[in-house]
């Protein structure tokens, strides 16, 4: 705790404890994860895919030194899998090895204990005694009903069990939330939670990234693949190149021994930073010296 | 000790809070959904912010209250307005007195000037040599100096006077036009190329050239908000607020949007589409059962002594929508039209069966382009080009597109489709046909009517739009998002 306590002493601070852990966070990232920490609050990180989002709680996880709790969510993600679900095999083998003679209700109080409880992540991380991050990734994916089982979580931190009571958490965690914005979530999961949202980075950002991301590379490289990718996110396209593939992009050209990026170049290795058939033709088209002759090799 | 006692108390002791609660009013009445807990969420964060760091402050104010990305812009032009007084180094200074202007940038600015001759603070600069030191500040990406020119260019070319009732966007357009910013590109570009060793391959070009892009962007907001700032200070906080607010994506207006809002909207579509696909499998889910089976439950009854006591259900048949939009593409709903064409195209994705028409005064089907299509951009194209939708002049013809419509896929309206028209119903006061709308009430499913015009226009001039709506389900105002969205709701 105390640990956590220096790093989160000011917002400069909090930056640079960020960047040690090789995460370069902007004004807003800094702010954020400042003041998410002081009010106690999640954050919710919404955001193109592949800018880091996950990555910020694995960082913040990181340099506070806590244990990092993830649950992944998906469709059809209900209670037994987020927040705890009774044993009940080991429940009737204690019914079985009990025989008939003892008293029902001592068998009932019994049951109902926390030896019976396995702790899903949401309640693993209440409960947990060290510092923990907890993420929730990809929260748009769940149904909308379904974003109701985080509500009591994030503003109590605290877990009803109807047999057993309510588990309160022993200190308070952080916790990031994190969406692709595919769907509008609830309003009462927004109002529980500070906003960040993370766009694709600015040329300055980026190029500090691919450095610190990609020692090996030389800056004059790190420069032109951050302007390349810039202009090619200007285009009209069906998925923008990510951070994550910016960076696949500057460790395969490390890899080939590129020293200096040429249309031939880029039309060879466009594959790594566009996955879509159209995007990659339509970029070979605006950036190729001669586009009919090279658009063969880019499929 | 009476409410407003206790209310100017507050100010005095903390005038922040009352200035926050101010800002909050101006969120809400820009339409931004700003709950009470959100409001003491801003109100304990700016705590943990050092006031005169103006980047966290904003952060900070943004992520307690702003929490859809969507909204951000109009949330920074509250902001501005609000906050860009404050703070030394957004002190207003004007050209004749520029010697107060702060003094890093004074201390560039003359230096610069000397170098070209013109001696004292920039006011002194003849507009060539203005031209020239903005050529050298985008030349090298200078953006001290290119505040300071930002500033400059606003005092000379804007023609701002107090009390002028004029918007933001008029005195925009007088700078820019005044500053030539596509000539001063083109010479950009040649300047570049003429400093290169060799020549330049065109990827060089073009990532020089979209460097120089960006910079004019940043010059771009740079005088956009000097122009803010200079209006704010004439025309006080509150009135400013009023005039500059930015409407949210989902209040933007289709037939007015500007490019920048259409793609705006173009993203907010996507999961609209999904809203109602969602709903529409929800229903199917959750849904009633089917309709009482009478053989099996007569069946049954037997094991009752032929009481039937037991009342078994057929299976639901699982429902297949089927989607058939019919959208007018001619000039005069040009913007709505672009529009709907990604409407369809996110529809296509979410529906099995959708099936898409244009028309003008002919009518062409255009399903095929959407299909399998993974660029949109090309479908638009497409269906521009290609679709033969002109029948004689060009100009809409209702009546005649849907006699099209209903000669040749008439036959394929059942029972189970639902009818989309998209369109102003401004007919050119041609015949309505209007019997065919009839005709396809009684086939179809459903049948609605999007109109993008305001409902006040409606039934003026050519408009038949009420002729046609007597026969269909519903006639919808369609200017938004959020009518959009609340047409959905109503579908499903």
């Amino acid at each position: 705790m105390s640990d956590e306590d220096v790093n989160f002493a000011d917002l400069d601070g909090v930056r640079a404890a960020l960047a040690d852990a090789d995460y370069l966070a902007d004004d807003g990232i800094a702010g954020v994860v400042y003041l998410a920490e002081r009010l106690g609050k999640p954050i919710l990180v919404e955001g193109p895919a592949g800018t880091g989002k996950t990555q910020l709680a694995k960082s913040v996880a990181e340099i506070t030194g806590s244990r990092l709790i993830r649950l992944q969510c998906y469709e059809g993600l209900d209670e037994s899998k987020a927040l705890y679900e009774w044993n009940y095999k080991k429940q009737l083998l204690r019914i079985q090895a009990e025989g008939s003679d003892a008293a029902w209700n001592d068998v009932e109080d019994d049951l109902f204990s926390e030896e019976f409880l396995l702790t899903r992540p949401l309640l693993e991380a209440i409960r947990a005694e060290d510092p923990v991050v907890l993420l929730i990734d990809e929260v748009d994916r769940v149904e909308v009903e379904t974003e109701a089982l985080l509500l009591e979580i994030l503003s109590e931190y605290q877990v009803s069990i109807p047999e057993l009571g309510t588990v309160e958490a022993l200190q308070v965690p952080m916790v990031f939330l994190t969406s692709n914005g595919t769907r509008e979530l609830s309003e009462a999961l927004k109002r529980r939670c500070l906003y960040l949202y993370i766009d694709y980075p600015d040329l300055d950002r980026e190029r500090k990234i691919v450095t610190a991301k990609v020692p090996e590379i030389d800056a004059n490289l790190a420069d032109q693949v951050a302007r390349i990718v810039r202009s090619i996110r200007q285009l009209d396209l069906k998925k923008d190149p990510s951070v994550s593939e910016t960076l696949d992009w500057a460790r395969t050209l490390v890899l080939l021994g590129v020293k200096q990026i040429d249309a031939a170049v880029a039309t060879e290795t466009a594959n790594v930073l566009l996955k879509y058939r159209t995007d990659i033709e339509k970029a070979v088209k605006e950036f190729a010296d001669n586009p009919d002759e090279l658009a063969g090799p880019a499929n | 000790m009476t409410l407003t006692d206790s209310k100017s108390a507050v100010n005095d002791d903390r005038p922040l809070l009352g200035l926050l609660s101010g800002f909050i009013e101006e969120l809400r009445n820009a339409g931004l959904p700003v709950s009470l807990t959100e409001n003491l969420d801003a109100m304990e964060a700016v705590t943990h912010i050092p006031i005169e760091d103006r980047e966290a402050f904003k952060y900070a104010l943004g992520a307690t209250l702003v929490k859809n990305h969507s909204h951000w812009r109009a949330f920074e032009v509250v902001f501005e307005v609000y906050f860009s007084l404050r703070g030394p180094e957004y002190e207003i200074f004007d050209g004749d007195t520029s010697a107060d202007a702060p003094v890093e940038d004074d201390a560039e600015m003359s230096g610069e000037a000397q170098a070209s001759g013109g001696g004292g603070g920039m006011s002194a600069l003849t507009p060539e040599q203005l031209a020239e030191m903005l050529f050298k500040a985008l030349m090298q990406g200078d953006d001290a100096m290119l505040r300071a020119l930002a500033r400059q260019a606003v005092i000379r070319f804007a023609g701002m006077e107090p009390g002028r009732p004029v918007g933001g966007t008029y005195y925009l357009y007088r700078t820019l036009r005044n500053l030539d910013l596509d000539g001063l590109l083109d010479r950009l570009m040649e300047a570049t190329r003429d400093d290169a060793p060799g020549d330049l391959s065109p990827l060089e070009e073009r990532l020089e050239r979209d460097e120089f892009n960006d910079r004019m962007d940043r010059l771009k907001q740079e005088i956009e908000s000097e122009i803010r700032r200079r209006l704010v200070a004439d025309r006080g906080v509150e009135a400013m607020a009023k005039t500059l607010r930015k409407p949210l994506p989902e209040d933007v207006d289709f037939m007015h949007a500007s490019r920048e809002e259409m793609v705006n909207l173009r993203k907010a579509i996507y999961p609209l589409t999904r809203k109602l696909a969602v709903r529409l499998a929800r229903k199917r889910r959750h849904g009633r059962k089917g309709p009482l089976d009478f053989r099996n439950t007569m069946r049954h009854s037997l094991s009752y002594g032929g009481v039937p006591a037991e009342p078994k259900f057929r299976f639901p048949r699982p429902a297949k929508p089927e989607i058939m939009v019919v959208a007018d593409i001619s000039g005069s709903v040009a913007a709505f039209a672009r529009f709907t064409l990604h409407l369809v195209y996110a529809l296509s994705g979410q529906f099995s069966k959708v099936r898409s028409f244009v028309f003008i005064d002919g009518l062409d089907e255009v399903t095929r382009f959407f299909d399998g299509v993974e660029d949109i951009g090309e479908a638009v194209h497409r269906v521009n080009t290609e679709a033969d939708v002109v029948w004689v002049d060009g100009h809409s013809d209702y009546g005649h597109a849907f006699g099209v419509f209903w000669e040749k896929y008439g036959k394929e309206v059942g029972p189970k489709t639902t009818v989309l028209v998209l369109g102003d119903a401004r007919n050119n006061y041609h015949a309505s046909q209007s019997w065919i709308i009839k005709e396809l009430k009684h086939r179809a499913r459903k049948v609605f009517w999007l109109n993008p015009e305001p409902r006040a226009y409606w039934d003026t001039g050519d408009s038949i739009v009420g002729e046609y709506g007597t026969w269909c389900e519903g006639v919808f105002e369609v200017r938004n998002l959020r009518q959009l969205e609340a047409f959905v709701e109503n579908l499903v």
